[in-house]
C-alpha cells in the first residue's frame, strides 16, 4: 500500500511542478508549490507508517509549520508588487533584470 | 480493504482536483480546486494513523492557507485571470515535456523499490497518537519546535513590513468625501442594484423611472459576463443601456467638462475665502 501513496504523492508534485512552470499569476503559482508541499507530506507520513516510527509525521508537521511562515511572506510580497505595478502576473516583475 | 476503496476514491479526486487546479483560467476556481486536493489529503493521513497531522491539516491549511490566499485573491481582484499568450516560445510545450519526464523519473524509481508491510504505527503509539507526537515534540525535536516558533514570529513580523504602507496624505475627512461625491456625476450615490427590478439578485440592474435599465447599478465584477478580461453584459436590454449611456456620454462630454470645471472651482474659492 505504500507504493500507492508515493506514485500519488510523485503524481501531486509532478501536477505542482507544472503547475510552477506553466502559469504566470503569482497566485497561482504560489499554489502550485503548496500543492508540492503537501504531496512531500503524504510520502512522507506513508514511510512513517511504513517504518514504524513517528519522524515522518514530525517532519511533516515542521513542513506545515514552515509552508504556513512562507505562505505569509509570500503572499504579503506578491500584495506589495501588485501595489506598485497593478499586475499579480510574474512576467510584470522583471525590473531586477535590467 | 476500506483503507483501498479509500485510496482510490480520494487519489482519483484528489489528482483530478489538482489538475482542475492548474488549468483552471480563474483564480478563485483553483483555490477551490486546492481546498479539495487538501481534505483529500487530511482524510488519507488520518487513514494512515496521523490523526494529529489531518487536523492539523484540516486547520492549518484549509481553514488558514486557503483562507488567506482567497483574501489576497480578493485583495489583488477576482478577476485577474491569466493571459494566454506565451511569452517565452514553446514555454508550455517544453513544460509538459519536463513534467511527463519527471513522472516517468519517479514512477520508475518508486517501481525499482521493493518497500516492505507497512510496520503499522500501534507500537509506537500506546498512549495515542497525540501524546507520541507531543512526547517526540518536546523531546528529541525540542530544539527544531522552538526554531520553527521563531520563525513563525519572524513571518508575522515580515508580513505586517511588508504589508504596511506610510499614509503620503493625510486622511481624507467627511468633508473631503462629501465634496468629492458632489463633483461627480451622481451626488446622490449609484443606484442600488434591482431596486425596481423583478428579481432581488445583486446583479439584477436597477430600472429607472422610465423602466430602462441603469447600468450603473451593478459592479461590473459580477454583471452577467462570459469569463475572461471585458464585460459584457448578455442581458439584451443592458447591452441597449450601455450603448444608449455611451453615446450620451459622448454628446455630453464637452458641456460636463465644462460644468465640472466651473464646480470645481467653487468650492475651493470658498474654501480660502474661509
Amino acid at each position: 500500500m505504500t507504493t500507492h501513496y508515493l506514485v500519488l504523492s510523485a503524481l501531486l508534485f509532478t501536477i505542482g511542478g507544472i503547475g510552477v512552470l506553466v502559469r504566470r499569476n503569482a497566485i497561482v503559482v504560489f499554489m502550485s508549490v503548496e500543492l508540492m508541499l503537501n504531496s512531500c507530506n503524504l510520502a512522507f507520513v506513508a514511510f512513517s507508517r511504513m517504518h514504524g516510527n513517528l519522524d515522518g509525521q514530525l517532519m511533516a508537521f515542521f513542513v506545515m509549520v514552515v509552508a504556513a511562515a512562507e505562505v505569509v511572506v509570500g503572499l504579503a510580497i506578491i500584495v506589495t508588487i501588485f501595489r506598485t505595478r497593478r499586475s499579480a502576473s510574474v512576467d510584470d516583475a522583471n525590473l531586477l533584470k535590467y | 480493504m476500506g483503507e483501498a476503496i479509500t485510496f482510490w476514491v480520494l487519489a482519483v479526486v484528489s489528482v483530478t482536483a489538482a489538475l482542475g487546479m492548474v488549468f483552471s483560467r480563474r483564480a478563485v476556481y483553483s483555490a477551490l480546486m486546492l481546498a479539495v486536493v487538501m481534505l483529500s489529503l487530511a482524510v488519507l493521513y488520518a487513514v494512515q494513523d496521523a490523526p494529529f497531522l489531518a487536523v492539523v491539516q484540516v486547520i492549518v491549511y484549509t481553514g488558514a492557507v486557503l483562507m488567506l490566499f482567497l483574501f489576497v485573491l480578493m485583495l489583488v481582484g477576482v478577476d485577474s485571470s491569466d493571459s494566454l499568450v506565451e511569452t517565452i516560445k514553446g514555454q508550455r510545450f517544453y513544460a509538459a515535456i519536463a513534467g511527463l519526464g519527471f513522472a516517468a523519473l519517479l514512477g520508475l524509481a518508486i517501481g525499482n523499490v521493493a518497500l516492505g508491510a507497512p510496520k503499522g504505527l500501534a507500537e509506537v503509539t500506546k498512549a495515542g497518537n497525540v501524546p507520541a507526537v507531543a512526547e517526540l515534540i518536546f523531546t528529541r525535536y525540542v530544539f527544531a519546535f522552538e526554531v520553527a516558533s521563531a520563525l513563525l514570529i519572524t513571518a508575522a513580523l515580515a508580513a505586517m513590513v511588508l504589508a504596511h504602507r506610510e499614509r503620503l496624505r493625510a486622511k481624507p475627512t467627511q468633508k473631503d468625501l462629501s465634496r468629492d461625491r458632489f463633483l461627480t456625476d451622481n451626488p446622490a450615490g449609484l443606484p442600488g442594484p434591482g431596486t425596481y427590478a423583478r428579481h432581488n439578485a445583486i446583479d439584477m440592474p436597477a430600472l429607472l423611472p422610465d423602466g430602462s435599465v441603469s447600468p450603473l447599478s451593478v459592479s461590473p465584477v459580477i454583471a452577467r459576463h462570459e469569463s475572461g478580461a471585458v464585460v459584457r453584459p448578455t442581458d439584451p436590454e443592458m447591452v441597449k443601456s450601455y450603448v444608449a449611456a455611451a453615446r450620451e456620454r459622448d454628446a455630453e462630454e464637452e458641456s460636463m467638462s465644462l460644468t465640472r470645471e466651473a464646480e470645481a472651482e467653487t468650492p475651493g474659492g470658498e474654501k480660502e475665502e474661509k
